[in-house]
Order: C-alpha cells, then sequence, then structure tokens
C-alpha cells in the first residue's frame, strides 16, 4: 500500500531535464509601444489608445498626480535589496501589432499562437479538452479570452477589463479602487495611472462558476512594465475559482511587473484564487529577472463570505506581495496558502494581511518558504483583530526550509489584537532537511536528488493540495525544476 | 522637542570642554548618534507600538552630579526586597551611582565608579565592551544614555568567585518636586568560572512623572553563569525605558527572568549576543499590565557562534485598558551552524478593552539549526473555569487560580527563594484583589 503511494508522489517529480528556465524565449512580433517615460502624456496615451471614457482618464491622472508627490519614497521597509529602479526608462504601454480586435480565436496572429503553444497554453486545445476560461494578457494588453459565449448565457462577466471599462462602466467605476485606493502604496497609485490591461470578472447572484477562470500574463517585448489590473466581483451566494499564471523571457536586464488585483465578495459568495507566478528569476548570478511588486487584497463584504489566496511563488528575481483579505462581514472568512522558493540570488519577501473586522471571522494561513543558492526568503505577515471584531480566530503557521548555507530565511509575523474575544495562533519552524529523512529515502533505494524533491513535495504538500488539480501538477513540476541543482 | 535640544547642548558643551578621558571618545560618538537619531517616534519599526516621544513634552529635569543625596540611609532600608539586607547592594539615586548606599557583604565582587574603571587595571575591559550594546539599538534613546554617561557603575565578579549573596541593583528616583531624567548606566564583568546573581528593581519616590532610561550591560567569560532578575513594581508615574546586554564570550551560561507588574510605560530590550561556542541561555518574561498600563519587552537572541542554545517563554496578562506587546527575535549568522532556538509567547486578554501586539521575528542565515516560535492570544479556558465551578469554587476565585497556574510557569524560574515567595504575594494580592467583569 504505501509502497503504491511513494510510487505516485515520485511520479509527480518530473525527470531533471531543464535546468535552465525554459520560458524565456521571445517572440518576434511588432508591437505598438508608448514612448519611454512616465509623464502626464503617457497617462493620456495609454488611456487614448483604450478608448477610455473620460471618467477613466481623470481616474488614472489623480492617481498619477499623487504618484508625483510621492515619487522619492519608494517602500524600504520590505526585506530585499535593489537597485533603485528608474521609472523614466521603463515603456509603460507595448501592445503586439493587430489590425481589428479579434472575434474569435482564429483571428489571432500565428505568431502569437504559437506563443502560447510553446507556453503550454494552447488556445484550442484549452478550449476543446481542459474545460477553462483563459484570458490571455501579453505584455501590457489582453489578447484573447476564451469561453466567453459559453459564460454569457449564465450571465457571467469574463473579459478584459479595457472591455468592462467600455461594456460596463456601471461595475468598473463602482468597484475599481473601492479595494485598493490610488493612495494605496506606491506602487499601486504607479498601477492606478498606468496599468494597460488585467481581466474582468463578474459572477451574478447565486451563480456557480462552471469552470476554473484564468489569466495568463506574458511580458514578451524589451524594457517594458507590465501593470495588469484585475478585478472580480462575486455578487451574492456565488462562486468562482481563479487561477493566474505569468511566465517572461530571459533578458539581462531586471523588468518591472506591478500588478494590482481587486476581490469583492458579497453575502455568502466565494472567491477562491490561486497564483503560479514564474517570472524569469534572473540567471545564477542574479542578473537579469523580473521586479515583481504586486498589491493582492481582497474584501469580504457580505456576511458568510469567503476568500481564499493560494500562491506558489517560483519565480521574479524580487518578490514583494501581500495577498490580503479584509474580514469585513460577519461570519465571514479569509485564507491564505504560500509556497515561496527562492533559489540562486532570488529574493522573497512575502506574506498575507488578515484584518478581522466583523464578528466570528475565520483566517487561516499556511506559508511554506523554501530556500536554496544565495536566496533570501521572508514571510511577513499582519494579524489584526479590531476592537469590535468578536469571537475572531487566526490559526497561522509558517514554516522554513533551508537547502544550503548561503540562504536566509525570515519571518516578520504581526499579531495586533484588540479584542478579548479573539483567539489568534502563531507557530513557526526552521530547519533544513534531516539527514535521517534523507538516510531513509537511501537505504530504500532512492537517491539523494529525488529524496529531497519528494520530502519538498511533502513540505509543501498542504498548500498544493488546496490548488486546483490542473495547477497542482504544473506547480510540483515548477517546484522541482526551481531547485535544480541546489542540493547534492 | 525643546527640552531635547536643551539637552544636546548641554552635553554638546560639555564634551567639548577641555581635558580628556577614556569614556570622552565614546560619548562623543554616542552623542553624534543622538543628534542623528533623536527620540525614536513610532514610526521607528523598533518602537512601532511602544510612543515614547511624549514623555519628553514635559521639562525634564537632569539629575547633577555629586548633588547633596536627597534619602537618608533609613529611608531607604524601608524599601528593602527581602534577602536585601544581607545581601549585596549596588544603589543609584536619580540615575547616579551612590557610594554612599552601596555595600558589598561578598568576597570575590566589587564594584568601582565606572569613570575610575576605565582608567584602572579593568581599563580594558571597560574599552572592549561598555557600548557593545548600541549595535543593536539604532534609536536615539539608548544612544543618550551613552553620551549623558556619569557615575556609572562597574561591577567585577573576579575569576571562580561565588559571591554567597545575590546583587541587589537599586535605582531609586526621587519624583517628590520635579520630572526626573534618570539615565543609570552598569558594566558587569563575570570573569571565568564566576556566579553571580543580580536582582534589578525601580523605586519611585513621590507622585510626579518621572522617567528612567536605564542600560545594563554584562560580559559573561568562559564557563561563568550569570542570573539576572528584573523586577518592575513600580509607581503608577514612573515610565522606565530598560536595556539589558548580556554577551557570552566564552563557553557560558545565562538565566533572566523579568516580572513587568506596574508602571505607566514599561519597555524592556533583552539582548543575548552568544559569541562564543556552546553557550546556554535561557529567558523568561510575565508582564501583567492593568489599568491604562503599557508593558513593552522586546527581546533579541543573537547566534554569532556555533552550537548554542536559547530557550525563551514570555506570558502576559492584560487587564482593563491596558496594553503588552511582545517582540521576539532571533537571529542566527551563517556561522552559527548547529544552533538551537526556540521561543513561545502566551497572551491571555481579560478585559474587552486590553489589546496585544505581538512580533516574533526570525532571521536565520544558517542552514544547520532548529529553530521555532510560537504565540498564542486567548481567554481563560472554559473547561478549566467549569472544572473548578464543578468543586464548588466561585468564578472569580477559580479564574484567579487559573491566572495563578498561567503565572507559575515563570515565578517558579526565581531561583532565590526569598524573592520568589515574595513575587508570589504580589501576583496573588494582585489576582484576589481583582474583579474580572464579563
Amino acid at each position: 500500500m504505501s509502497g503504491k503511494i511513494m510510487e505516485n508522489e515520485l511520479n509527480t517529480i518530473p525527470p531533471h531535464v531543464f535546468t535552465e528556465y525554459k520560458y524565456g524565449f521571445v517572440t518576434p512580433m511588432e508591437t505598438d509601444e508608448a514612448p519611454m517615460g512616465l509623464d502626464e502624456s503617457t497617462v493620456r496615451f495609454i488611456s487614448a489608445k483604450k478608448n477610455e471614457p473620460e471618467w477613466m482618464l481623470n481616474w488614472r491622472l489623480k492617481a498619477f498626480r499623487h504618484w508625483l508627490t510621492i515619487k522619492d519614497k519608494e517602500p524600504q521597509w520590505a526585506n530585499i535589496k535593489y537597485d533603485s529602479i528608474d521609472y523614466q526608462d521603463i515603456i509603460y504601454y507595448s501592445s503586439p501589432k493587430q489590425k481589428i480586435a479579434p472575434g474569435s480565436l482564429d483571428e489571432i496572429d500565428p505568431e502569437l499562437r504559437r506563443t502560447f503553444e510553446k507556453l503550454g497554453i494552447s488556445l484550442d486545445e484549452q478550449k476543446r479538452l481542459t474545460g477553462v476560461a483563459v484570458d490571455v494578457v501579453m505584455d501590457s494588453v489582453s489578447i484573447a479570452t476564451t469561453f466567453k459565449d459559453q459564460l454569457k448565457e449564465q450571465g457571467i462577466i469574463f473579459c478584459s477589463i479595457s472591455e468592462a471599462i467600455r461594456e460596463h462602466p456601471e461595475l468598473v467605476q463602482e468597484y475599481l479602487g473601492s479595494v485598493v485606493p490610488i493612495t494605496d502604496n506606491f506602487f499601486a497609485t504607479l498601477n492606478s495611472a498606468v496599468f494597460s490591461d488585467g481581466s474582468f470578472c463578474y459572477i451574478p447572484k447565486g451563480v456557480r462558476c462552471p469552470m476554473e477562470l484564468s489569466t495568463y500574463f506574458r511580458i514578451n517585448a524589451e524594457n517594458t512594465g507590465q501593470f495588469e489590473r484585475t478585478l472580480i466581483i462575486a455578487d451574492e451566494g456565488s462562486y468562482v475559482s481563479y487561477l493566474e499564471g505569468c511566465t517572461a523571457p530571459m533578458r539581462d536586464e531586471n523588468q518591472l511587473h506591478a500588478a494590482v488585483v481587486e476581490l469583492i465578495t458579497m453575502k455568502d459568495a466565494e472567491i477562491k484564487y490561486s497564483t503560479v507566478q514564474n517570472w524569469y528569476p534572473g540567471d545564477k548570478e542574479g542578473k537579469g529577472g523580473i521586479y515583481n511588486f504586486v498589491t493582492k487584497r481582497g474584501i469580504c463584504k457580505g456576511d458568510n463570505s469567503k476568500i481564499s489566496w493560494t500562491q506558489v511563488e517560483t519565480g521574479s528575481s524580487i518578490t514583494w506581495k501581500y495577498p490580503s483579505v479584509i474580514l469585513k462581514g460577519d461570519n465571514t472568512t479569509g485564507e491564505f496558502y504560500s509556497v515561496a522558493v527562492t533559489n540562486n540570488h532570488q529574493q522573497a519577501d512575502t506574506g498575507t494581511k488578515m484584518m478581522h473586522l466583523g464578528k466570528n471571522t475565520k483566517s487561516r494561513i499556511v506559508s511554506k518558504g523554501i530556500s536554496a543558492g544565495f536566496s533570501n526568503n521572508s514571510y511577513r505577515g499582519l494579524v489584526h483583530v479590531s476592537r469590535n471584531a468578536y469571537n475572531a480566530r487566526n490559526f497561522s503557521q509558517c514554516d522554513s526550509l533551508l537547502l544550503g548555507d548561503k540562504c536566509g530565511a525570515h519571518t516578520f509575523p504581526y499579531i495586533e489584537v484588540k479584542n478579548n474575544s479573539a483567539i489568534v495562533e502563531h507557530e513557526a519552524t526552521t530547519s533544513k532537511i534531516g539527514e535521517d529523512q534523507l538516510f531513509y529515502c537511501n537505504q530504500r533505494g532512492i537517491d539523494t536528488e529525488t529524496a529531497v524533491a519528494l520530502i519538498i513535495n511533502g513540505f509543501a504538500k498542504e498548500v498544493m493540495n488546496q490548488l486546483p488539480m490542473e495547477f497542482a501538477v504544473e506547480a510540483q513540476k515548477l517546484l522541482a525544476i526551481s531547485l535544480e541543482g541546489s542540493v547534492g | 522637542m525643546e527640552n531635547i535640544d536643551n539637552i544636546y547642548e548641554q552635553l554638546d558643551k560639555e564634551l567639548s570642554m577641555n581635558g580628556a578621558d577614556n569614556l570622552r571618545e565614546i560619548r562623543r560618538g554616542a552623542l553624534e548618534k543622538f543628534r542623528r537619531t533623536g527620540i525614536p517616534t513610532t514610526r521607528h519599526e523598533e518602537w512601532k507600538y511602544t510612543r515614547v516621544s511624549s514623555l519628553f513634552n514635559k521639562q525634564l529635569n537632569l539629575p547633577v552630579s555629586g548633588a547633596d543625596l536627597p534619602f537618608t540611609r533609613e529611608d531607604l532600608d524601608a524599601l528593602r526586597l527581602p534577602g536585601q539586607a544581607e545581601a549585596n547592594e549596588l544603589v543609584f539615586i536619580n540615575g547616579l551611582y551612590s557610594a554612599a548606599f552601596s555595600v558589598i557583604r561578598s568576597s570575590g565582587i566589587e564594584i568601582v565608579p565606572l569613570a575610575i574603571a576605565a582608567e584602572n587595571e579593568y581599563a580594558p575591559i571597560v574599552k572592549a565592551h561598555l557600548g557593545h550594546s548600541s549595535k543593536y539599538h539604532e534609536d536615539g534613546l539608548h544612544a543618550l544614555n551613552t553620551a549623558w554617561l556619569r557615575d556609572g557603575a562597574f561591577v567585577s565578579v573576579k575569576k571562580s568567585a561565588v559571591p554567597e549573596h545575590p546583587l541587589y541593583i537599586i535605582n531609586i528616583a526621587d519624583a517628590r518636586k520635579q520630572h526626573q531624567f534618570l539615565q543609570p548606566r552598569c558594566l558587569i564583568h563575570l570573569a571565568a568560572r564566576a556566579v553571580l546573581q543580580v536582582i534589578d528593581n525601580n523605586i519611585t519616590i513621590g507622585n510626579v512623572d518621572c522617567l528612567t532610561s536605564q542600560v545594563v550591560e554584562a560580559v559573561v567569560e568562559e564557563a561563568a553563569f550569570l542570573e539576572y532578575y528584573k523586577l518592575q513594581h513600580d509607581a503608577p508615574n514612573s515610565s522606565i525605558v530598560s536595556t539589558t546586554h548580556i554577551r557570552h564570550v566564552g563557553k557560558s551560561n545565562s538565566h533572566v527572568v523579568t516580572i513587568s507588574l506596574d508602571g505607566k510605560l514599561v519597555r524592556n530590550n533583552l539582548n543575548i549576543v552568544l559569541d562564543a561556542e556552546h553557550c546556554e541561555s535561557h529567558m523568561y518574561g510575565l508582564y501583567m499590565p492593568k489599568g491604562d498600563d503599557h508593558i513593552d519587552n522586546h527581546t533579541l537572541v543573537d547566534n554569532v557562534k556555533p552550537h548554542c542554545f536559547s530557550n525563551e517563554l514570555y506570558k502576559g496578562v492584560m487587564s482593563d485598558r491596558s496594553t503588552g506587546v511582545f517582540n521576539g527575535k532571533i537571529f542566527v549568522r551563517q556561522q552559527a551552524q548547529k544552533t538551537n532556538a526556540y521561543q513561545s509567547n502566551k497572551n491571555i486578554l481579560l478585559s474587552p478593552e486590553a489589546s496585544v501586539n505581538t512580533k516574533p521575528q526570525l532571521e536565520i542565515f544558517a542552514d544547520d539549526v532548529k529553530c521555532s516560535h510560537g504565540c498564542t492570544i486567548g481567554q481563560l479556558d472554559e473547561d478549566g473555569i467549569f472544572y473548578l465551578r464543578s468543586r464548588g469554587i466561585s468564578e472569580d476565585m477559580a479564574r484567579s487560580l487559573l491566572l495563578h497556574g498561567f503565572a507559575t510557569d515563570i515565578l517558579e524560574q526565581i531561583k532565590p527563594l526569598a524573592l520568589r515567595n515574595y513575587m508570589e504575594e504580589l501576583i496573588n494580592h494582585r489576582l484576589e484583589l481583582k474583579e474580572y467583569e464579563y
């Protein structure tokens, strides 16, 4: 029996063929770009490109003007080191050149389709086999959204945010910036001014979204920054599971990715948001790679609603990301499951914030950090129980695994409790893979590298189990690949 | 912040005067740091939950060396802790070492004014260890203590000496007329194989608000053993910011217990620097703020060398409108392989208006380590109360008993029996007087 389980476990670990970043290709494609640099005209340019209404332009300008007042105050508190970013040296808008908006998948540039086939998301195949609706964002703009019509029948809106601004202005106006206001933080403000595209999703009352919704982000063009914006609204009693994946080509210089994701759940609704982040992490010497500065936040607005974040972070040279939940309604639940892997010279400062405001709110945090090479991996989290949040309950666990003696693992959990009916628990451990565990495996004929992969899979399993099926397999492979060559 | 500017100018003038002594350089450096950093605000990460800047809003009186002593021997005798009369006493009056009131009753232990120790045969030790703690404190308050440094004390425990009685460090503040700003400073040196028990206590006399900024640095050499008991049971008008910095420079042990029961604002920084292999340190803390008290414990364990062990248990009971803060840092440097470091923090909130902010923090750069921290915030166990109630014990009594049990874990770490019984009495007194409202 146990032998069978073991075999299955081993099958999920791929042969170690990919030592390099396998998504590091560039697609030669003509692009439509904004002039390099950032000033008011860049914001106007992006807005005009997208045929945006007046209110949207004003919203962006408001954010941009605020950004000007804080542009010298980049946040310094995170446990990461990098050369300061020159915001004038970035192209803020880049779109694959295309004459007309595609009406169906067949009209998409064949070069572009090949790109996505290489990435393993053949749009046709997706459509036929997996039943996952995909919105693909390349560089700055949304390329294709599949399964739109099927979703429409149920009243679900799943489209690019630019389209939503044009087609559903009432929803966007009401909710955009309601969770992450434009003054929230440095990168969120920047994103609000220059975001170029992203996904929008609205699930109407009582609808259970019949398929996984998915966005695929790809940075292709050189010197560009990607600023996407995602807004998901789950109306009363609805449910949606949303996946997000990301890759980028290998380049020597660092590229900036500053996204904002906002989730809103009404009464009895639930959103499950999963991310597998595999931006280019830089090479072995730490050259290049994506700077991933992301603001993700959800609000459980209505009673009994639930938001769950699951993330597998293997890419990016710097990850700065704190998916949070504001538990505003009574009996609401927030969850955060994370596996963050850093190797070579990667740096990750990631975690979550759980803000307990309503009564009987619950939150659960499970964070697993794995560091190897010269990398640094930090967990930074906040659990806040406000004065009126009666019977709040939180459990947090953050474990770190160290592979090698040149890497670091850090935990910065903040716990603030202002209500005496709260029960808050936090525990953390840091250790390396036990010699005895390795010996046990070796003894049974499992070589060290496979044994390490096996142990890591076990270590991360609690989080991996939260991922939807399609992603879980992919994520496990990613784990093994990211750590390739770091043990032995 | 007019007061702060005055203090700076006064010190700047003093340090610019002619004459040189071995302490001048370190004081000058600290004064510059103070000018650069100032009094920490809540924007300072280490002071996020504790606001000290408002304590400097009033005119503070800095004590003058050589002034007439405001108390008599008899005044102080009345304030002695159990066991103190037979033991060694190191007395600070308004932050200044008082040779007149300090008594050594055991052999192998000596107290020398810090300014003299910096010039005589102790000079190399003073030079090597005085101000070591400043590396761990990037704030002006700590720097100011060093910059102001005068009438500090140096305690030396000779090689292999095991004094039969503890050393009581008694800080007395005269808060009868003026707002005092006290900055006692002490350096303790335990030579190889020496053993010392220290009991540190603050006493404020009078009702005017006063602020103490205390720094105690201790150096523990090969095979020495330091026990440090900090007792905070002071008047409601007294605020204290206290740094205890213990540096292990040889294979050695330490055992630290901090009990904070009263005080308007209490901030304890406890630093343990494990700067030699095979060191072991145990830290225990109990904080029970009430009323509007604010008690903040910051602990830091810096594992510099391999094969060290540290264990930490802090427990808090917050009642009324009080606030408890705990921050426990564990650093493991890259070469500190085979480190074992454990930390646990448990809190009970008794009233709807009490709050607690806790931040256990691990920063680990070595891979062959075992580190863990745990932290809980909750209430008294309802099952436990029911169990006692079903045996005819009143609800209030049941709660008191459970809290007593909660506190006992820490109390039993106090090894001098007289002190332990005294502390237990204080806590029992507190628990029985209090009627908790639910």
